[in-house]
């Protein structure tokens, strides 16, 4: 073990500086969203309150925020399932040699870099030109599943390199079925990736905006709202609204990462 | 697999259909989704229109109008330098922070505690992290607020919010993150026995880190490169968000020409667009092989 030089504290200062730059805008606007009535968008702290928190629940005040709330977690859930099963069963398909498999993977990564905007664009033309409405429920949710499926898929790949053949081929000698297999074995030891998985299918469909915008149809999904409110609501309102998504968002990433830690516990017992 | 019997190569080679059937849901979704939507818009974008409706035909007037406008160029100057200063920012911090993470957090709890910590506000609203920034640039802002207490100035600066000072803070916010995780995967491959090498034949920590750290990460660098580049070349909401209609990018101008129902227009855009991202992407790949990442 070497001494930790002068350099280590400055690196760690670093990291410590830059934890704060992604984290202390944050912190302001939840702090900023318990304003006293008479507050505005910056310090000083005029009073504190609940005010903008009950404002938020007073629909005809800051539009649909309700309707646009549950409806970006339906599609959060739907886009979870999804993504998950989706992406588990490309990633077992993975494991063999296929015709396709060089080309399929190249459109995967394709899915994720090609603009946010030509996704949008192209499939609200794509629903315009079939004459079908747009919602939320349908061209949306394919346009987030383009954006998160890719995550799924090489979080499936990442997986399945590390992933011991010896444990299957145990079973199978034993006289497991392939079923069996899979059930027993391959599905418990890969299930806290699955996990990671479903949150990141849940949380990048619960704050897509970019792909959505012209593919959500009449109905608003919730960063849609949010992003329409920017440009006519200039109160904490909208901080309001920030604070309570982004715990709502903090809520689902500590509770599937409890869930993750739980179930490697059970593995190890 | 027990027993792999290989076919000689026939078209149908053994567990060919099994995999097709598994990845069958993943091709349909793209297909529908990506291949279509990007063929759509390939075709829109030769087709004409008014103010109500589009009208099939074949004209490249839509091309010829986006690449003869001097706005058109301008905006892809604008963008272009918005991905270059956002790719400096972010690959110099999201080089450091991976530095530190892989290599001066010594246990392992340690470093998927901190880099959990990096990795969070990913999951989190982008909008939501783009307004949280107002409170500090606005007019009556901490920053306008804490140098004029200081006395460094004596008017609050405007600048501070909405300008491209603030839309590539915003990206420096938003996307330092894709540059972290790719290259501290990479660093964490990175054979320690290599440095061991090299500091036994008498290289210092710098020498180290230009000889051996740097380039064995240059794949971790081009992944996250390619992220950055292709986020902000097709940003609009930040650029809008941020700089409060006073920059222009050229998902903006997209936006801008969505908002007017003039679809063709826009799908001409958003082909040059793509194409010109493609290039990057090709660009990149030329000078980085990424493939042993994959």
């Amino acid at each position: 073990m070497e001494r930790r030089g002068l350099g280590h504290y400055l690196l760690a200062a670093f990291f410590g500086l830059f934890v704060l730059f992604l984290y202390g805008p944050t912190i302001t606007i939840t702090i900023l969203s318990f304003q006293g009535p008479d507050g505005g968008l910056t310090f000083p702290m005029r009073g504190v309150s609940l005010h903008w928190f009950a404002n938020l629940f007073q629909a005809q005040a800051v539009g649909d925020f309700g309707g646009s709330f549950l409806r970006s977690i339906l599609l959060a859930l739907m886009v979870m399932l999804l993504t998950v099963l989706i992406s588990l069963l490309a990633g077992l398909a993975f494991r063999r040699r296929f015709r396709g498999a060089t080309l399929l993977f190249y459109l995967v990564i394709a899915s994720l870099i090609v603009p946010s905007i030509l996704i949008s664009l192209g499939i609200g033309l794509m629903f315009n030109i079939a004459s079908i409405d747009p919602s939320w429920y349908s061209s949306a949710l394919g346009a987030h599943l383009t954006w998160t499926l890719p995550f799924g898929v090489l979080i499936m790949f990442a997986v399945f390199n590390r992933f011991d053949r010896s444990y299957e081929e145990a079973a199978r000698d034993l006289g497991a079925s392939s079923w069996k297999t899979f059930s027993n074995v391959v599905l418990p030891l890969i299930a806290p990736s699955l996990v990671g998985v479903a949150l990141f299918g849940f949380s990048l469909s619960y704050d897509e905006f970019a792909r959505t915008i012209m593919a959500a149809g009449t109905d608003n999904t919730l960063p849609l709202e949010i992003y329409g409110m920017t440009t006519n609501v200039t109160s904490p309102v909208l901080y309001a609204l920030g604070t309570l998504t982004t715990f709502f968002s903090f809520a689902v990433i500590l509770s599937c990462l409890g869930i993750m830690l739980v179930i490697s516990r059970r593995r190890v017992r | 697999m027990a027993i792999t019997a290989k076919a000689p190569s026939s078209f149908w080679r053994k567990g060919d259909g099994v995999s097709w059937l598994q990845v069958t849901p993943l091709v349909v979704v793209l297909g529908v989704f990506l291949l279509v939507p990007i063929a759509t818009i390939v075709i829109v974008s030769f087709w004409d229109y008014d103010s109500v409706r589009l009208i099939p035909s074949f004209i490249i007037d839509n091309y010829t109008d986006a690449l003869g406008s001097a706005v058109t160029w301008h905006t892809y100057l604008s963008t272009l330098k918005f991905a270059v200063i956002t790719w400096i920012f972010t690959v110099s911090i999201g080089f450091t922070v991976a530095y530190f993470l892989a290599f001066q957090v010594r246990t392992a709890l340690w470093q998927m505690v901190l880099f959990q910590i990096c990795a969070i506000p990913f999951l989190t609203s982008n909008i939501i992290r783009m307004i949280s920034w107002v409170p500090f640039l606005g007019r009556n802002g901490l920053l306008n607020q804490a140098l004029q207490g200081l006395h460094i100035t004596d008017h609050p600066l405007e600048f501070l919010l909405f300008s491209d000072f603030s839309v590539i803070l915003a990206f420096v916010h938003l996307y330092t993150l894709f540059m972290v995780v790719p290259i501290f995967n990479t660093m964490m491959r990175i054979d320690r026995r290599l440095i061991e090498a090299a500091r036994d034949g008498g290289a210092n920590a710098l020498a180290v880190l230009t000889n051996v750290i740097i380039p064995l990460s240059l794949p971790g660098i081009a992944i996250g490169t390619i992220f950055v580049v292709t986020l902000v070349m097709g940003d609009f909401i930040t650029v809008r968000l941020m700089s409060g209609g006073q920059s222009a990018s050229v998902g903006l101008l997209m936006s801008n020409e969505i908002s007017l129902l003039q679809y063709p227009a826009a799908a001409a855009q958003a082909v040059v667009l793509l194409i010109t991202v493609l290039i990057m992407v090709f660009l990149i790949l030329r000078v980085v092989d990424i493939r042993k990442e994959l």
